[in-house]
């Protein structure tokens, strides 16, 4: 288990370092940017679904946590940058408490609600409370990361840190699920009065792993703050926490992996279809990027119907007939000759 | 502190404006019920129901120039067999359900509805005239629209023939044997299958109604169905999930808090104020404010 | 005089208006075999969901070793020493045979999520102590050779077995089987027997609900019968089997 997990990161790592060498435009690179925030918010979160078997449709607003307390105290207070990325963590943390503990004692999916609303409520602040966030006009002039003297203002090296991050929570994630407290998740996942049986608390697992994918989120915010200096609060609406929930579900939330393809692919999906628009049109659609809404809801039902465990579930079942057919035909040449 | 006249005018004012919010909260809660208590699943495409009732009435009316009790019962029509073709389509289709799975494909289907809103009725806010006189007129000083009376009325009806079907007609009641105990029920020879169909049924054609009374006094645009649904789910919730008499009262109850955050507050937090109260209960008293204690813990999830 | 383990003291669970455990007296030897057997519906899987905590008695205490557990969550039990199998197994079927165990020693180990995150699985010391210890536990049942299977690939017969081990690898002083051998065919059942009484052996104490009067019979030291949630009879085997009372529950009057 664990010896596939290094195989496939060493070849995760192999094609996100050809990723700047094939790309010369800075703006692909760009998008690989921002795909790797929405990667490392996705990983937090296959841990939450796949795992805890427990839904959040927030975690767009600790992405926003994480971004406008960066993006507040590094340009009023001019604090340093993983200073205030540690403070986001913090609040982050307490907030997921807050909203966590009294949903995850419940049965059902009180949680998905409870985030949802949680979620438009911090967006109508963000709107709102203008003294503080700017209102609909956001934060400006957001400092960029300084990582000991090397200063991170443009895509190519912001592209490699923030993949480097998304590496390292990937690798905690993958640590933790081959722990003692992964194979509670798991256990609670397979069934939740067995684990109970065997000593597990599994409530406060829940709990535990909401909050510490909230803590990937607002790293991930803090993160983009710093990338793009500027914020607003659109990034961090309803919409794009069904997105990273989306994004799970679609890569395979059983799997950390998962997470992985699927917050590439749909990252990547709207450059996809914009590039796709002439094509489109020699079909007569006249395609606008409007509809993304549109598509994702129909990859998000198809996937939920007919490839419940995901693009990896679908993958690996692929790989496994075919080296069932090898296998056979294998044996059928060794006993014919 | 002296009351003036003018503060009770206001007060009354709010009050009406909270009534007629709520109503729309307390049908969407009412729909969150009915499918919840068949299948135990948060059906999160609730919103686009009464989004799609709106935006068809307007299309009726506005467009094709029909009376309004035709359009009315083919709007009702219309968004009951997108409930139907949803049950059909998705939650039937599901061969080992997992209430997670579930409530995913229910959001599949609400961005999905979302889309296609989009796609067809653009993005811009549509206009419906409202169902009589769009004069207002004066008691004590409130100003109250004749489409207030309307959604009361409407609400009103609804609700009484909600308690009809489901104490009074075999198939309501083989709902409610269904939502108790779905093992019993199939064993005693109802169709399980068929009477989560009627739920979706049921619960899209209330919502298309909610839709429908509403949107002369809020104009309607393809977006605004997530956030119906979190105000009918809260209202769901404050009036203890399952328990549809609680949530027409924890609907106008949450319409009045709203209205008044907004007069009293501020209306940019008017949202807001609403969503923070679904929340305390929601952490407070998961079981409702008019529930039972077991309610919440009930459901097998 | 022999220690009580567990002690049930006018224990009562209501369903709505069904009594399902009705004035419940009994207690459990430490180190023996107790099996409480009834005609089907007569509380007993009612009983071991409220001694392990998943259901909360309407009246009456559980008492181990001489201290109230009625009040405490499942989680906390177990981590007092209670074990349990479940009528319809219940393995991990997302797990491998040998991971099914080591989560058993869940209580038997300490690493928060914390740690878990940063060290690798593979630098940690606590980590090769779960392998080993899970090892032992499958070499105890028989089974080293399925370690790498995923569990749900298993026979039924394998799976029992499997969720016995786990039970095992928390190191309880109780253990609570629930219907071992149902479904089993009559080699499994053998093979479960046999396996129970090494459980006695290595001194847990094990309390058993079971159809199979054969297995009953062969190795309880006592068999309380249960009918209508209350107690009818309790003595040996021998003392059971001539027992009118019993003989009345079972094929009516």
């Amino acid at each position: 288990m664990v010896i596939r997990d290094y195989i496939f990161l060493g070849i995760f790592l192999l094609v996100m370092a050809c990723v700047p060498l094939l790309l010369k435009n800075d703006y692909y690179i760009s998008i690989f940017v921002f795909a790797s925030f929405n990667c490392l918010a996705c990983i937090g979160l296959s841990l939450l679904l796949g795992y805890a078997g427990q839904i959040s449709l927030g975690h767009a607003a600790f992405i926003g946590i994480g971004a406008y307390t960066s993006g507040y105290l590094t340009t009023q207070f001019a604090w340093s940058p993983w200073i205030t990325m540690f403070i986001g963590v913090v609040i982050s943390i307490i907030i997921a408490i807050a909203v966590g503990v009294p949903s995850l004692k419940l049965r059902g999916h009180y949680l998905a609600m409870a985030t949802l609303g949680f979620g438009a409520i911090l967006y109508i602040v963000a709107v709102a409370a203008v003294d503080i966030t700017g209102g609909p006009a956001g934060l400006n002039n957001i400092p960029p990361l300084n990582l000991f003297g090397l200063i991170l203002d443009s895509d190519k090296k912001f592209f490699f840190f923030s993949w480097s991050v998304v590496v390292i929570g990937l690798l905690f994630a993958l640590n933790l699920i081959n722990s003692r407290v992964g194979r509670g998740l798991r256990a609670l996942h397979g069934s939740e009065d067995a684990a109970n049986s065997i000593g597990i608390n599994t409530s406060s697992y829940k709990i535990q792993i909401f909050i510490f994918s909230a803590v990937f989120s607002s790293i991930a915010g803090s993160l983009y703050a710093h990338y793009v200096t500027y914020i607003d609060p659109g990034p961090f609406g309803i919409m794009h926490s069904v997105l990273l929930m989306t994004m799970v579900a679609v890569g395979g939330m059983h799997k950390i992996w998962g997470a992985v393809i699927g917050s590439l692919l749909l990252s990547l999906l709207p450059e996809f279809l914009s590039f796709s628009t002439g094509y489109f049109k020699t079909f007569g659609i006249e395609y606008k990027p409007d509809y993304d809404t549109l598509v994702y809801g129909i990859i998000l039902l198809s996937i939920m119907l007919f490839l419940p465990e995901g693009l990896y579930g679908g993958f690996s079942s692929a790989f496994r007939a075919v080296k069932n057919i090898v296998k056979r035909n294998g044996k059928k040449a060794k006993s014919s000759s | 502190m002296e009351i003036t006249n003018q503060d009770f005018s206001n007060l009354l004012q709010y009050i009406f404006m909270g009534i007629q919010r709520g109503s729309i909260y307390a049908l969407a809660a009412m729909g969150f019920n009915i499918i919840y208590n068949s299948t135990g699943v948060i059906n999160f495409a609730q919103g686009e129901f009464v989004v799609y009732g709106g935006l068809m009435m307007v299309s009726l009316t506005m467009t094709m120039n029909l009376p309004v009790p035709v359009a009315f019962f083919f709007t009702v029509l219309f968004v009951m067999l997108i409930g139907i073709l949803m049950e059909r389509l998705t939650i039937n289709t599901v061969k080992s359900p997992t209430v997670l799975r579930l409530v995913i494909i229910t959001i599949g289907v609400s961005i999905f509805l979302e889309g296609i809103a989009m796609v067809s009725w653009g993005k811009n806010s549509h206009v419906l005239r409202h169902f009589s006189s769009s004069e207002t007129f004066e008691v004590f000083g409130a100003m109250i629209l004749p489409q207030t009376l309307w959604i009361i009325g409407i609400l009103v009806f609804i609700a009484l023939g909600f308690i009809l079907f489901f104490n009074y007609t075999m198939t309501g009641k083989c709902m409610r044997a269904c939502s108790i105990n779905r093992d019993a029920a199939r064993l005693v020879g109802i169709n399980d299958r068929k009477m989560v169909m009627i739920s979706f049924a049921l619960s899209a054609g209330i919502g298309a109604i909610a839709g429908i009374i509403i949107t002369p006094i809020i104009q309607m645009d393809y977006g605004r169905g997530t956030m119906l649904a979190i105000k009918g789910f809260g209202a769901a919730v404050v009036g203890g999930l399952g328990n549809s008499v609680g949530a027409i009262f924890a609907g106008i109850l949450i319409g009045i808090i709203e209205a008044f955050g907004a007069g009293y507050i501020s209306s940019h937090y008017m949202d807001a104020i609403a969503l923070f109260f679904m929340l305390i209960v929601l952490f407070v008293k998961p079981s409702g404010i008019f529930g039972s204690s077991e309610a919440s813990k009930l459901k097998e999830f | 005089m022999v220690e009580t383990i567990l002690e049930y003291q006018e224990l009562q669970k209501n369903f709505g208006g069904v009594v399902a455990v009705n004035k419940l007296n009994m207690t459990v030897d430490i180190g023996s075999i107790t099996s409480i057997i009834g005609p089907n519906g007569a509380g007993k899987t009612t009983i071991f969901n409220l001694t392990t905590g998943f259901l909360s008695p309407t009246a009456g205490n559980i008492k181990f070793f001489g201290n109230s557990i009625n009040q405490l969550k499942p989680h906390n039990i177990a981590s007092l020493g209670i074990a349990r199998t479940f009528q319809n197994v219940q393995v991990f079927d997302n797990m491998s045979v040998l991971e099914n165990i080591m989560v058993g020693r869940h209580l038997r180990s300490k690493s928060g999520i914390l740690s878990s995150t940063i060290i690798p699985p593979f630098l940690r010391k606590e980590e090769k102590h779960i392998k080993r210890e899970a090892e032992k536990w499958l070499e105890f049942i028989g089974m080293a050779d399925d370690s790498q299977i995923s569990a749900g690939s298993l026979p039924l017969g394998k799976q029992r077995m499997l969720e016995i081990a786990r039970a095992l690898a928390m190191e309880p002083k109780l253990i609570l089987f629930d219907e071992p051998a149902s479904g089993l065919n009559a080699r499994e059942t053998l093979a479960i027997g046999e396996l129970i009484g090494k459980i006695k052996e290595s001194g847990v104490t094990v309390v058993l609900v079971e159809h199979d009067m054969e297995l009953i019979m062969d190795i309880s030291d006592i068999v309380a019968v249960i009918n209508f949630g209350t107690r009818i009879a309790m003595g040996t085997p021998a003392e059971i089997q001539i027992n009118e009372d019993v003989i009345t529950a079972y094929l009516g009057d």
